[in-house]
């Protein structure tokens, strides 16, 4: 009964998100629209940097390398082979690269499937350390990544970046992307394996003892991770129509880490939430970049000033809700309803 | 079953276990003792393969195990249990005992991830073995508590329930009666003595007091600042000047 009753909730919720989306997605302007499709991306980023850290546990800051790995891959595939001479007019492009040209979704999955190749690579070597010290070599690696690109001018276009890529990632694109990353995450920590994940993070040798193999959830994880780390940063390119490699520094990876980290580390409904927030509030708080008015003081505006409410609020955080906005808890019907149920007995006269 | 031959483990200048040499019949319940820092753990820790021996090797069912990672030790039939609990502290009681189930399961990512039907019989299959092991420990009821708010001694069992869903040959426990009084240790030998004969296994247990041991253990091993200074029968092994010695200090 109680289970019927939370899958029909469920279905009615997932519909109700949907036609709201399809709404906001014909009545608002393009700019509102904008955010809202990057709140999904956002999500998709937030979640797989949420496998690496808050389900296995590994402290990873080399995001922004296979996102940019993704966004390039992508780029490449999509672009007309005049589209590209276009773009590459310092140096020509290799000319097998030239004439390839992939259907969209193609080339996303091969944005994901060469993050992922990239993190086989980097994975074997470094997914030797831990802690701190695998946080240090994974930002080195992808620093080494964006330098590369910067570098391989016949390649990537080095520096210039690429421009006028076409914009794919439409309202419904990004966010069926986001809701089946969010179905593969609920699946994939919900099962068996999943659990061995779950028990790497808190305590390896327990897990080593009982013949969970720790190396190979690790890299499992971190390929994974770092797929849907591409397809992220692909879905990015995609919407921004351009890339260079100056957009993939550590302050992309940190604002990820912000959404984790607020959201909840361990909880996917924490990674949606706080993606949406952070990504809303990003643009809501711009005002405050601008120049102000305030009776006595005026100021010509401070860039980056709303970075430092970003910073307050981790604080607040780190203070007072140290596990973040949801814990490592999730969403679910009976808790939510619990919610009124409670308020509502209160307000009856407190009946037990 | 299981042998050392000439087992040694140094770090360094320290030599933590020297010349080891046991050999454990089937279906045994032997005991390692010694005093503090005499090496039993490390001992242990040789046999699991937590550390690779600097010298010697470790014989399992007839194969050389010597230098085995962890995980694949724990594969062929050796579990353990750890001196200082080790749950995973995030999940419930009966999810720790479906990690150590997962072993045998034998599905990957993609076949759990997708919930293929193959990976549901195996699922459940699990599910319902963990609970038979919790019911027979009397944990059933709190199948779905966070493992460590249980209480300490339940704590210890469910570290034993742990190892057995790996489904061991050998089972190691170290220091299975830290932190019980006399009654607690009681119960626990016979604990120990029972689930030897329902699961078949053969049983290599640390302890501190030698009186616990005495009772549940055939014969056993004594331990002394790396060096094994006697063995034999718990009669023998009171009797032995040596292990007097080395437990009470001679006057």
């Amino acid at each position: 009964m109680k289970i019927k009753r939370n899958t029909l909730l469920s279905l009615a919720g997932i519909a109700l998100l949907a036609g709201a989306i399809a709404v906001a997605d014909a009545t608002l302007g393009r700019f509102s629209v904008r955010i809202l499709n990057l709140s999904a991306i956002y999500i998709v980023l937030a979640l797989s940097l949420n496998l690496l850290n808050g389900f296995t546990g590994l402290f990873s800051l080399g995001h922004a390398g296979f996102m940019a790995v993704g966004a390039y891959v992508s780029a490449l595939l999509t672009m007309s082979p005049a589209q590209k001479d276009m773009n590459f007019f310092l140096e020509p492009i290799v000319p097998f690269l030239r004439d390839l040209q992939l259907p969209f979704p193609l080339a996303l999955l091969a944005a994901g499937a060469c993050a992922g190749l990239v993190a086989v690579v980097i994975g074997v070597p470094a997914l030797r350390l831990r802690d701190d010290y695998l946080a240090i070599a994974t930002l080195g690696f992808a620093e080494i990544i964006r330098v590369l690109i910067t570098n391989a001018q016949s390649l990537t276009n080095g520096a210039q970046g690429l421009k006028a890529i076409t914009k794919y990632s439409t309202t419904w694109v990004v966010w069926s992307v986001a809701a089946l990353s969010v179905a593969f995450m609920l699946a994939l920590v919900r099962s068996s394996y999943g659990r061995t994940m779950k028990a790497v993070r808190d305590d390896e040798v327990a897990a080593e003892a009982m013949g969970v193999n720790v190396f190979k959830v690790k890299s499992t994880s971190f390929v994974i991770s770092s797929f849907m780390a591409g397809v992220g940063g692909a879905l990015l390119g995609h919407m921004i129509t351009t890339i260079d490699p100056k957009m993939f520094t550590l302050t992309l990876t940190f604002n990820i880490l912000l959404i984790v980290v607020l959201g909840g580390n361990g909880s996917i409904t924490g990674s949606v939430i706080g993606a949406i927030v952070v990504t809303v509030l990003m643009e809501a708080l711009r005002f405050l970049d601008m120049p102000m008015n305030f009776l006595f003081i005026k100021t010509d505006g401070l860039p980056g000033l709303r970075m430092v409410i970003f910073s307050i609020l981790l604080m607040i955080v780190v203070l007072y809700r140290q596990r973040g906005l949801m814990g490592n808890k999730e969403f679910n019907w009976d808790d939510f309803l619990g919610i009124f149920r409670r308020k509502g007995a209160s307000g009856a006269g407190g009946r037990s | 079953m299981i042998s050392t031959k000439d087992v040694s483990m140094r770090f360094g200048g320290l030599t933590a276990v020297s010349d080891l040499n046991i050999e454990i019949q089937k279906n045994e319940i032997v005991g390692l003792i010694g005093p503090n820092g005499a090496g039993k753990t490390t001992a242990f820790n040789t046999i699991t393969g937590v550390y690779k021996p600097t010298e010697g090797r470790v014989i399992f069912k007839g194969r050389d195990i010597t230098g085995q990672k962890p995980h694949a030790i724990t594969r062929l039939g050796i579990a353990r249990t750890f001196q200082n609990i080790r749950l995973w502290k995030d999940m419930d009681v009966l999810e720790n005992v479906l990690v150590a189930c997962h072993l045998r399961m034998d599905v990957g990512v993609a076949a759990s991830t997708l919930h293929l039907p193959g990976y549901r019989a195996k699922e459940r299959r699990s599910r319902e073995f963990a609970m038979s092991l919790l019911e027979s420990v009397g944990l059933a009821d709190q199948a779905h508590e966070a493992a460590t708010s249980l209480p300490y001694g339940k704590q210890r069992r469910l570290e034993i329930v742990r190892a057995l869903a790996t489904e061991p040959a050998l089972l190691l426990l170290d220091e299975p009666a830290a932190g019980m009084n006399p009654q607690e240790s009681l119960e626990l030998m016979d604990f120990i003595g029972s689930i030897r004969d329902r699961y078949d296994l053969t049983i290599l247990l640390i302890e501190h007091h030698m009186q616990v041991v005495m009772g549940v253990c055939s014969r056993m091993y004594v331990l002394d600042y790396g060096v094994t200074i006697a063995h034999g029968t718990p009669d023998e092994i009171r009797r032995d000047p040596k292990v007097i010695e080395a437990y009470l200090g001679v006057d």
